[in-house]
């Protein structure tokens, strides 16, 4: 199959995918009891029964579900996810707000996640009953098995009272005034604990992957001839080697896209990161509906994307499914 | 209460410099202060969104006609003097000349005519203005606010959060208020103006350079910090990445407590007034049952609540009316633990015991999120109540419009509840007593409590102008709904405001940090 046409084929499946997962969501949200109007009564202190019916009639929360699903996905198809029943300002601007530090701390923790776990992986596969090799090992099982919500807290506590070397909350200091240098080097300072609470818990993954790969690529046999050309034995692990072990790990990386966007939003709510997992997870506990649908439509589409990504790059880094396997 | 560790002395000059509510250093301009929270204001214009989170920028960004101090006394604001008529139906306000709002248009009568009229149109507490029938402004420096009964409530209203003046011409342009696109970008008269807004994480604001009083605001800029969840509250003053926070928790209020450079007090909640209570919903067997009721206080052992589940960071509560209040009655009937008497008095009522020693089971709400911070009083209460034979049964809600909608529809037996006096009677405490306020939204008299000698001293005491006299209607009120027991009333919740002890002249008004930061300044460089 052609590249294009495959394309325009995943595009199209990406693209039912995604209504139905807004038709998904749209009910199961409206599902859960109470809505925006006791969300308002609760934050002021109580209000009266003419005030809620005037919000839930200013929100048309008043007509049927049905028909409430109707005029959200004609919004949506015209590219509108609605105004935030909390912030009273469209949900795509709230959406842009966001979306850079989201995409900000599930990049890096991606980054951390692939370059520090496959170097482990392969470093432990040279020698797989070596120490290294363990530490690997009771490591990956570890940071597998803690749950990430968890591992923040941990470091939360870790270097907010017993080393307190970084900042536990938000983005930005306060009180934060400076140069555009100065902001990177800010954000990069609030990163580092968030993006390794995230990175632990795919670290863990790859660096398993990448030593249970290496292992078995070693072993075969134009690695064995690699060795017996005289080639150095960086030259084969990194380039003969690890080249052929790397499919495994392109594939987890983009099945674990998912993983790592709910990971993010789990993280973000341990940090106050200000991030979509933040407005997502105050969304639901404000019954903001179209916020939360808003920011469930712009994961799945960016799940689907990466799927997509993953997939083309398949294509890339292996010749025979590029060719059908011919 | 000073919780601060430091030596004899310090606590008692802190203690006096606080009670007198002045600063014990010159002011000095400059600098910047870090408010944290873990609330997020849905805007910033408190004329029609109650609440703390709207009420602590929004008045910093508007001014109000009057202020009141910790001692409950007004002073002027943007109204340099008000008068009453003789038969107290009209209330003349004189303005201040050279007030002008954020982008330099006058504040004028007109304008405060226009955000009375609002107010009473759009505000939740539909009590604060109802009287009020017309605002007339025979100038462009008077507001004559006319009322259709005399209303005690008003001059507290015309304060802090309750009376923000907001711009005609801004706001009058035809859109509705309450989703006026100027909410997330308001223009203001009051010391500071809007810097930046970035939803659900900062608001800064910046001095106002032509705030109306000369030389103030001190500070340059406030910076309203909203983070995740309380223990981020903590965390962020301790650390000093914010300078002043409110704190409700007994850990937190402990842990602050012992941090040097740290002052927290529980000083400047008295306006909001929040009390904790179990409430019953009267309507329903067998709390429909006033003799029940009583069994169940006089079981609960509100020393131990206090002393043991909160820590000791709670003060008792036992009237409707905030113990701090003028109008609060200190001598209340009380319910010390009797376990006999509880005993006893569910016996009269006709609910003996079972051959397994319960007499019957009832189910008891409890407000999500809360309880972990305030004690878990419902699991005590679910062991405490069983020596007397009631089985507790606990309805946990996952989320506050579960649980609201469990009380507004009348769909439970007994809950605990967190409810605020905002200031006077007239505006927090009526709503939850009055027979005619027996609706289907939270916060209303949801027990369904009907009694109407209660109704006729709540109708008088909302029209009574002399304090002595309201006092008066106050306290039988207050000894007839402390024997029927609608509700039973625990604790003042234990809000706490904790702050750098650099800072001069803090915010301990009984608004707290709802009312101007005009007069706040840091003694000494941070």
């Amino acid at each position: 199959m052609g590249t294009m046409r495959y394309i325009i084929q995943r595009l199209f499946y990406g693209l039912i995918l995604v209504c139905g997962v807004v038709i998904l969501n749209f009910f199961l949200i409206h599902a859960a009891p109470g809505d925006v109007a006791e969300v308002i009564a609760g934050e002021m202190g109580g209000i009266t029964e003419e005030m809620m019916a005037e919000i839930r009639a200013q929100y048309g929360l008043d007509k049927p579900v049905i028909v409430q699903l109707g005029l959200y996905l004609g919004q949506v198809l015209q590219g509108n996810l609605g105004v935030s029943y909390h912030f009273d300002r469209p949900v795509t601007d709230l959406i842009w707000q966001k979306a850079g530090a989201t995409i900000l701390l599930a990049l890096s923790a991606q980054v951390i996640a692939m370059v520090v776990g496959v170097t482990l992986g392969v470093l432990s596969s040279r020698k797989p009953q070596g120490i290294l090799s363990g530490f690997v090992s009771v490591f990956s099982t570890v940071g597998y098995a803690a749950p990430v919500f968890w591992t923040g807290l941990m470091l939360v506590i870790l270097f907010s009272v017993v080393i307190p070397i970084f900042p536990v909350e938000g983005m930005v200091s306060a009180r934060f005034r400076g140069s555009s240098f100065d902001y990177i080097l800010n954000v990069a300072h609030h990163l580092v604990l968030p993006a390794s609470t995230l990175a632990i818990l795919f670290l863990a993954q790859y660096a398993r992957l990448s030593r249970a790969a290496m292992i078995e690529v070693l072993g075969a046999d134009y690695v064995r001839t690699a060795r017996a050309k005289g080639l150095g034995e960086w030259r084969v692990t990194f380039h003969h080697a690890l080249r052929n072990a790397v499919l495994p790990i392109l594939t987890i990386a983009g099945i674990q896209f998912g993983n790592l966007i709910s990971g993010a939003l789990l993280v973000e709510t341990v940090f106050n990161w200000p991030g979509m997992g933040r407005l997502a997870f105050d969304s639901v506990l404000r019954r903001d509906f179209p916020t939360l649908l808003g920011v469930l439509f712009f994961a799945s589409l960016v799940v689907v994307i990466a799927n997509l990504l993953t997939d083309l790059s398949y294509r890339l880094a292996d010749p025979r499914i590029r060719t059908g396997g011919r | 209460m000073l919780m601060k560790r430091r030596t004899l002395f310090g606590a008692i000059a802190s203690v006096v410099a606080l009670s007198v509510g002045i600063a014990t250093a010159e002011p000095r301009s400059g600098g910047e202060l870090v408010f944290v929270s873990g609330e997020t204001p849905r805007h910033m214009n408190p004329a029609v969104q109650s609440g703390v989170a709207t009420a602590i920028p929004g008045t910093q960004l508007f001014a109000s006609p009057l202020r009141v101090d910790e001692n409950w006394d007004l002073h002027p604001y943007l109204a340099e003097a008000w008068e009453w008529s003789d038969d107290g139906l009209s209330l003349t306000l004189n303005l201040v000349d050279n007030a002008v709002f954020h982008d330099g248009v006058p504040v004028t009568s007109s304008d405060v005519a226009f955000s009375i009229m609002t107010i009473k149109a759009n505000h939740p507490f539909q009590t604060m203005f109802g009287p009020v029938e017309a605002v007339d402004t025979p100038d462009a420096h008077t507001a004559v606010i006319r009322l259709s009964q005399p209303h005690p409530a008003l001059l507290l209203a015309l304060t802090g959060a309750l009376c923000p003046i907001i711009p005609e011409h801004i706001y009058g342009d035809g859109q509705a208020v309450r989703d006026h696109p100027a909410n997330n970008a308001p223009i203001g008269s009051g010391p500071f103006q809007l810097a930046e807004y970035r939803p659900g994480e900062q608001i800064t604001l910046e001095r106002f350079d032509d705030f109306f009083i000369d030389g103030r605001p001190y500070l340059d800029r406030v910076i309203y910090r909203i983070v995740g969840d309380a223990a981020s509250v903590t965390l962020s003053l301790e650390s000093g990445d914010a300078d002043i926070g409110i704190v409700a928790d007994a850990s937190s209020i402990t842990r602050l407590g012992g941090v040097d450079g740290l002052t927290v007090t529980p000083q400047g909640f008295e306006g909001i007034g929040p009390i904790q209570w179990i409430a019953f919903n009267t309507r329903v067997e067998p709390m429909n049952d006033v003799r029940v009721r009583q069994a169940i206080a006089y079981a609960t052992d509100t020393d131990f609540i206090l002393n043991a589940l909160m820590r000791g960071v709670a003060s008792a509560q036992t009237s409707p009316i905030i113990a701090s209040s003028p109008l609060s009655d200190p001598n209340m009937v009380t319910y010390p633990l009797d376990l006999d008497r509880a005993n006893a008095l569910l016996d009269e009522a006709g609910h003996p015991r079972g051959d397994d020693g319960t007499r019957f089971t009832l189910t008891m709400e409890t407000v999500p999120g809360r309880d972990a911070a305030l004690g878990n009083i419902p699991e005590y209460l679910r062991s405490q109540l069983r020596e007397v034979g009631i089985n507790v049964e606990l309805r946990a809600s996952p989320d506050f419009p579960t649980w609201a909608g469990h009380l507004a529809s009348g769909d439970f037996q007994m809950s605990m509840d967190i409810v605020f006096n905002w200031g006077d009677p007239v505006i927090g405490v009526h709503r939850t007593y009055l027979s005619s306020n027996i609706r289907e939204v939270i916060w209303s008299n949801t027990q369904g409590y009907e009694n109407e000698r209660v109704d006729e001293l709540l109708d008088m005491a909302g029209r009574e102008l002399d304090t002595d006299a309201r006092a008066s209607l106050y306290q039988e009120f207050q000894q007839i709904v402390g024997e029927e027991l609608p509700v039973y009333w625990i604790n003042a919740l234990p809000y706490h405001h904790a702050f750098d002890d650099r800072l001069g002249n803090p915010p301990l008004t009984i608004w707290g940090m709802m009312q101007s930061l005009d007069q706040v300044y840091w003694t000494e460089d941070r």
